[in-house]
């Protein structure tokens, strides 16, 4: 676990509450995220994991308590002692700090690869095309994809979309990741290719917060996991600690049911 | 002789020796031989009745006043058709606001114009300098005379512009809501306004969904531009029937308009069935046949010399 004293923390939860009609599905979650540090989120499905990741670039608006990311609150302004509601445009400019890669790639079917990579940068940060698409180049460098820059997606397999879809988030150069649950629809000789790109990621000091179940991934990877079922964080520590020797009843059981093999101590 | 043999006993592709007869299809030979009769009675009858007055169509199906109705019918087509492009748009992407009073307002104006017949429509606007005789549009200094500034064309334009406006944004809406969510999220992820989203990424999908019945819609209105005779606009119609009111040749002169109506929907189906196909593309893997590729293999597989059968 990375702990840096003094640091303005990247993501701070502070009881975040969330409700879908009277169903409540985050319960009050309290959670830091330093930066440059890994962090997975596990549990059961409808846990409120996602829900809680979609809150911290305000994909979903939270009914209770206060999200803030990077030390500036998300979806309000502050200005004296009052916050003040941010307009939609605002929102918008404040999630380009933030990258997010989704379960089902969701990259644009209409727009090559290299347009997916430079539409964000050019639209919204108004950015010249030459300097968008060398950022470009070299991300898809990095994903292992710079000869598939003028493919369209759907002639890609899901891995190779997937990575994409990191250079997509990459390119607007945000100081933190979020990935939902990003390997889960992906045929299992894809997932790899997919993890390794994520490591490199993590390796180069990238703040990130990774909804997973792929616990060796999470064990490898992560410098904490956290473990939330029923919209509570039930535990969490140093990775390799909760997954290999949890405390929590619960925890004991959801490990066993993920994990082929009983985690030894 | 030999070659029905070749061609409807064919051996197996295996090579087992096995000689595979292939079906024999009695039914559609009969079927199609009922239909040729009857087709050709119906022509004979078309052919020998002389109240048709096919002389009289002749001389009048390159008349220049026909002509020049053809011209206002498809300058009326193409107006109406690009204003109610536009609108549909607009009101499709208001239909589907946050705002409840905009989304109220957009569904009311669909509801009120496909609600009433357009015919209705056109008349109300043909006599509005009865509603509202002078027009000042709420600008001080403003003052239209409702007479002079309505004239059968732009009451033509109007009614049928805002009547297609309603049934487009329909189809607009359509195409946005198969989109999938996921799009939006991922521009919204990425920072993009939702603006932005609507014009760059859902739209340019939608359009998968809106050509194909955009081109019905153009060739719906073709036809309903008919209609606006009613108010006196020289169209294909009016024109034909400014003729018969003069020479008494109602029949010829409606077989003229008839004939040039199907002459141009078809030549706009043609073109809705090629565009169709272009905006299939990508998304199945085999496109559906051209009519000439049809027509050439339903020849293949049922050629003169293969009349005791055909291939499956």
């Amino acid at each position: 676990m990375t702990v840096m004293h003094g640091v303005e923390p990247m993501v701070k939860a502070d009881a975040i509450c969330k409700n879908f009609g009277s169903n409540q599905v985050l319960k009050g979650i309290d959670l830091q995220v330093q930066p440059g540090e890994v962090v997975c989120l596990i549990g059961p499905s409808g846990s409120g994991k996602s829900t809680f990741l979609r809150c911290i670039n305000h994909l979903e608006t939270v009914d209770g308590g206060r999200m803030w990311v990077n030390g500036k609150i998300v979806g309000y302004d502050l200005k004296g002692s009052k916050l003040y509601e941010q307009s939609h445009n605002d929102i918008c400019r404040g999630r380009t700090e933030v990258g997010m890669v989704f379960q089902q790639f969701n990259l644009f079917p209409h727009m090559t690869v290299m347009e997916n990579l430079i539409e964000a940068p050019r639209l919204v940060r108004k950015e010249k095309k030459a300097t968008a698409m060398a950022r470009a180049m070299a991300l898809l460098e990095k994903v292992g994809l710079a000869e598939k820059a003028e493919a369209y997606p759907r002639q890609l397999s899901g891995g190779q979309q997937q990575r994409v879809a990191i250079a997509r988030a990459l390119c607007m150069e945000p100081q933190l990741m979020l990935f939902d649950e990003p390997t889960s629809a992906l045929d299992p000789e894809l997932v790899g290719e997919v993890l390794k790109v994520m490591k490199d990621l993590a390796n180069s000091g990238m703040t990130m917060v990774v909804v997973t179940h792929e616990m060796h991934f999470a064990r490898d990877v992560a410098d904490r996991v956290v473990f939330m079922a029923d919209g509570y964080v039930v535990e969490q520590g140093p990775a390799r600690e909760v997954i290999t020797n949890p405390q929590n009843e619960r925890t004991k059981a959801f490990l066993a049911s993920v994990l082929s093999e009983p985690a030894a101590a | 002789m030999t070659a029905v043999t070749t061609r409807s006993e064919q051996a197996a592709p295996a090579g087992d020796g096995y000689t595979v007869v292939k079906a024999k299809h009695p039914g559609r030979w009969l079927a199609a031989a009922v239909i040729v009769v009857i087709a050709g009675l119906l022509a004979r009858s078309v052919m020998t009745n002389p109240n048709f007055g096919w002389d009289v169509v002749g001389l009048y199906l390159r008349d220049v006043s026909i002509g020049r109705g053809i011209l206002v019918t498809l300058g009326l087509t193409a107006i109406s058709m690009a204003i109610g492009i536009v609108l549909g748009v607009v009101f499709a992407v208001m239909r589907l606001s946050v705002n409840p009073v905009v989304r109220s307002a957009a569904f009311a104006y669909v509801n009120f114009f496909r609600g009433t017949p357009v015919l209705v429509q056109l008349l109300f606007w043909f006599n509005l300098a009865a509603l509202y005789p002078v027009i000042t549009l709420g600008i001080p200094g403003v003052e239209l005379d409702a007479n002079q500034l309505i004239t059968p064309m732009t009451a033509a334009i109007l009614g049928l512009g805002l009547n297609q406006g309603a049934y487009m944004s329909e189809i607009v809406r359509a195409g946005i809501l198969s989109v999938d969510h996921g799009q939006t999220e991922a521009a919204e992820a990425l920072g993009i306004t939702r603006m932005q989203t609507m014009r760059r990424v859902v739209l340019p999908q939608a359009m998968r969904v809106i050509i194909p019945p955009t081109g019905n819609e153009t060739i719906g209105m073709l036809k309903t531009t008919a209609l606006v005779s009613v108010i006196s606009v020289p169209e294909l119609l009016y024109s034909a029937q400014i003729i018969y009111a003069r020479t008494f040749e109602t029949v010829p002169l409606l077989i003229v308009a008839s004939l040039w109506y199907l002459l141009i929907t078809s030549i706009l189906t043609i073109g809705q069935y090629y565009l169709e196909r272009r905006f299939a593309r990508g998304n199945q893997r085999n496109l559906p046949p051209t009519p000439l590729q049809q027509l050439k293999r339903f020849f293949a597989r049922h050629d003169a010399l293969s009349l005791k059968g055909s291939k499956k």
